[in-house]
């Protein structure tokens, strides 16, 4: 992690999991945010060790859950593609390879904290309260699925790249205000980072010191436009600099690697330190979306060398490795996932659409007269069309 | 009571309104120490200190969402962009967010924001500081518009806009501003949003308006009266949602519409108020209904502008041309 115009600089590295407080003399030194190109990571591809862990990962039955969690959004992923396939969902953005990134980020907030997730963050979502069944209602063309039970105070999928990331500054506006100690977490991926909002945000994250993490989901591909035509920044971390906020970059496809930056970066919001800026390194192995060929701007052979590190396996190596996982674990901890993934969808597809009037609810807290009397039009708009009188 | 300039009557309900509701706060640029660049705002810092009055980095589309991400988390803000002409970088958030975070959470969230921002021209300012841009708000379903035409419906109408529960896009005639003044009585009295007022009665035409051609138009309609022409003329006041009733009456009354904005004559507000009166009361008509507005041009710069802007001279002229159908 790079602070930027603090006294003390943290650097992380790969194989060590070095930290060294930097002095006041190094600071001049080392100021450069090039000392955040190294991603945090503990556990590598193949399963080993890189680092030793942060404590919340000593205990295996909070890496289980870790594992789980992500397990349940691949299933969930798995089956949203399936139902759009056969006409029964919408376009979908599966988050196939990503699950670390939100697992990763959720695992590390508490529940009065704030998301606010982009489009790829079903795991973030899920792993906060919000049921399967409320996302296939989403995704399924059904606002309901924005009125979830769980996390109330979560803000709903943002579409348009980066237009959330002043939201997050400004819920975390709010918390300030209110002396409250919460956070306010935005994910949003690589595209985002070319956007007026996003360095807006950061700018006004920056100056007003708020409790604000971003999280980039670097999963290399904006729809078909790389990083690399992206941005001719080194990394997407650099970009807190000129907001003059915290930074660092982590191994997006190691999920206690994301827990433990994004946990650090949540402490130091609480702690008065302001906002901090993640890129979380990963890759899309989905499409885009459902309605996405992901063959055209990229070839399979670039694809399958990405799969190795993808971050279920590695994390299952681990457990395998290291406290005995074994396949009967691996086996019902499956048919866990796809029992509550399918019975979720079950509900969905037997959950009528509302009656049509219900478009004009909730469009105001009262809906005002004109919009009485365009309700009212609506059994006779296929004949004569609105009427006012 | 005393006599008020249009922009005191936004300040006084601006601090009627944070004085009611801890809540409530501003931000914008420029508008703490230095009051904003209108004075909208002046003497709000010292009143309320610099966590409710809040200056903030010169970027417009942050300036509206962190409203909404506020607004989200149960405060009021009241943001003011400094021109209209500034307000385009917001509509990115109004239309994308603000207008739905209602409907799109069936209500679990909502948005309870205003935007000020002074509308027009008139006031000779340089280039992008004139423009009248209401119409392309009205488009986006989900929030309201709102423009008052006086010192008493800016405060009344404000005061509601800010205790509303929806976003609103509060529009304010910079001409206006500091000319005429009026008695306001900083009473809290908030005016009904969704409602036209009718600033005076008449049986033969109906001059429909909103912002500072209100003001244009009543001199219009006073000066024709020696000539036994009794003109109605409605300030629309919130433009959307339309309280289109108050309009539909009057112009079953009189037979005779003429509608007078400053915005661009095409695609224009003006444009739905016709296609309305078409729909509802084409029987009742004596005559055409007319459309007095800019021309569909750039604004010109202050040397010119006065003759691209509707004036009592051109609303007279077409109450006297609707008057000699009969």
């Amino acid at each position: 992690m790079t602070y930027v115009n603090t006294a003390t600089i943290c650097l992380y590295t790969i194989g060590a999991n070095i930290r060294a407080k930097a002095t006041e003399q190094a600071v001049t030194m080392r100021s450069h945010p090039d000392n955040a190109d190294l991603p945090t990571c503990f556990i590598r591809s193949d399963g080993q060790l890189a680092a030793r862990l942060p404590t919340f990962a000593n205990e295996n039955a909070a890496l289980v859950k870790l594992y789980g969690a992500m397990l349940l959004t691949r299933t969930f992923d798995e089956k949203a593609v399936a139902l759009q396939r056969t006409g029964r969902l919408g376009t979908f953005a599966s988050s196939l390879g990503q699950e670390a990134v939100s697992i990763g980020t959720a695992s590390a907030m508490r529940t009065e904290d704030i998301l606010l997730p982009s489009f790829r963050e079903q795991g973030a979502m899920l792993w906060r309260g919000v049921s399967p069944k409320e996302l296939f209602l989403y995704w399924g063309g059904d606002e309901r699925g924005s009125d979830f039970a769980g996390p109330r105070g979560d803000f709903p999928i943002c579409i348009p790249v980066a237009s959330h990331a002043p939201h997050a500054a400004g819920a975390a506006l709010a918390i300030k205000l209110r002396q409250e100690s919460r956070v306010a977490v935005a994910i949003m991926g690589d595209g985002a980072t070319s956007k007026g909002d996003f360095y807006e945000a950061l700018n006004i994250a920056g100056v007003w010191r708020l409790p604000v993490v971003f999280v980039i989901a670097n999963n290399q591909w904006a729809i078909s436009v790389p990083v690399s035509r992206q941005t001719a920044a080194r990394t997407l971390a650099h970009k807190a600099a000129a907001a003059g906020i915290a930074s660092a970059r982590v191994d997006g496809n190691d999920v206690i690697a994301v827990r433990a930056e994004v946990g650090e970066a949540i402490d130091r919001a609480l702690g008065g330190e302001g906002a901090t800026l993640i890129e979380a390194l990963t890759y899309r192995l989905s499409d885009h979306t459902t309605v996405d060929d992901a063959r055209r701007y990229r070839s399979d052979a670039a694809v399958s060398e990405q799969w190795p590190k993808e971050p279920i396996a590695r994390l299952r190596h681990y457990l395998t490795n290291t406290s005995g996982w074994s396949k009967a674990d691996e086996e019902a901890l499956i048919a866990d996932c796809r029992e509550r993934v399918e019975r979720a969808a079950n509900d969905y597809l037997s959950t009528p659409p509302l009656e049509p009037d219900a478009i004009f609810e909730h469009s105001f807290a009262a809906l005002p007269k004109d919009l009485l009397d365009q309700r009212g039009g609506i059994a006779m708009a296929k004949t004569i069309g609105p009427h006012h009188d | 009571m005393t006599d008020h300039c249009l922009v005191e009557a936004v300040n006084l309900a601006l601090a009627r309104a944070m004085s009611e509701d801890e809540d409530v706060i501003l931000l914008g640029e420029d508008i703490a120490r230095n009051g904003g660049v209108f004075r909208a705002t002046d003497g709000l810092l010292d009143s309320f200190g610099e966590d409710r009055v809040i200056d903030t980095p010169l970027a417009e589309t942050a300036i509206a969402g962190v409203c909404i991400g506020l607004a989200a988390e149960k405060l009021r803000p009241v943001a003011e962009i400094q021109f209209s002409g500034f307000l385009y970088p917001c509509i990115d958030q109004l239309a994308n967010h603000a207008s739905r975070f209602r409907t799109r959470t069936r209500g679990r969230l909502t948005c309870p924001m205003v935007i000020r921002t002074p509308s027009g021209g008139g006031i000779h300012a340089p280039e992008h500081h004139s423009e009248s841009m209401e119409a392309m708000l009205i488009n986006i379903p989900g929030i309201r518009v709102v423009f008052p035409s006086s010192p008493q419906r800016a405060y009344g109408l404000l005061l509601s806009a800010i205790r509303d529960p929806d976003p609103v896009v509060f529009f304010e005639p910079t001409r206006l501003y500091r000319s005429p003044k009026e008695r306001v009585e900083d009473n809290g009295q908030g005016l009904a949003l969704d409602c036209c007022f009718i600033l005076k009665s008449g049986a033969d035409v109906t001059v429909i308006s909103w912002g500072a051609m209100l003001k244009e138009a009543m001199a219009a309609a006073l000066s024709v009266e020696a000539e036994g022409i009794h003109a109605e003329v409605i300030d629309v006041a919130t433009l959307k949602p339309i309280d289109f009733g108050t309009i539909l009456n009057s112009v079953r009354k009189t037979g005779r519409a003429i509608i007078v904005q400053e915005a661009p004559l095409t695609g224009g507000f003006g444009a739905e108020i016709a296609a309305r009166i078409a729909e509802h009361a084409i029987l009742s008509l004596l005559a055409p209904v007319r459309r007095l507005a800019a021309y569909d041009i750039v604004m010109p710069l202050p040397r010119l502008e006065r003759h691209n802007i509707p004036d009592e001279q051109r609303i007279t002229a077409a109450i006297r041309n609707i008057m000699s159908y009969t």
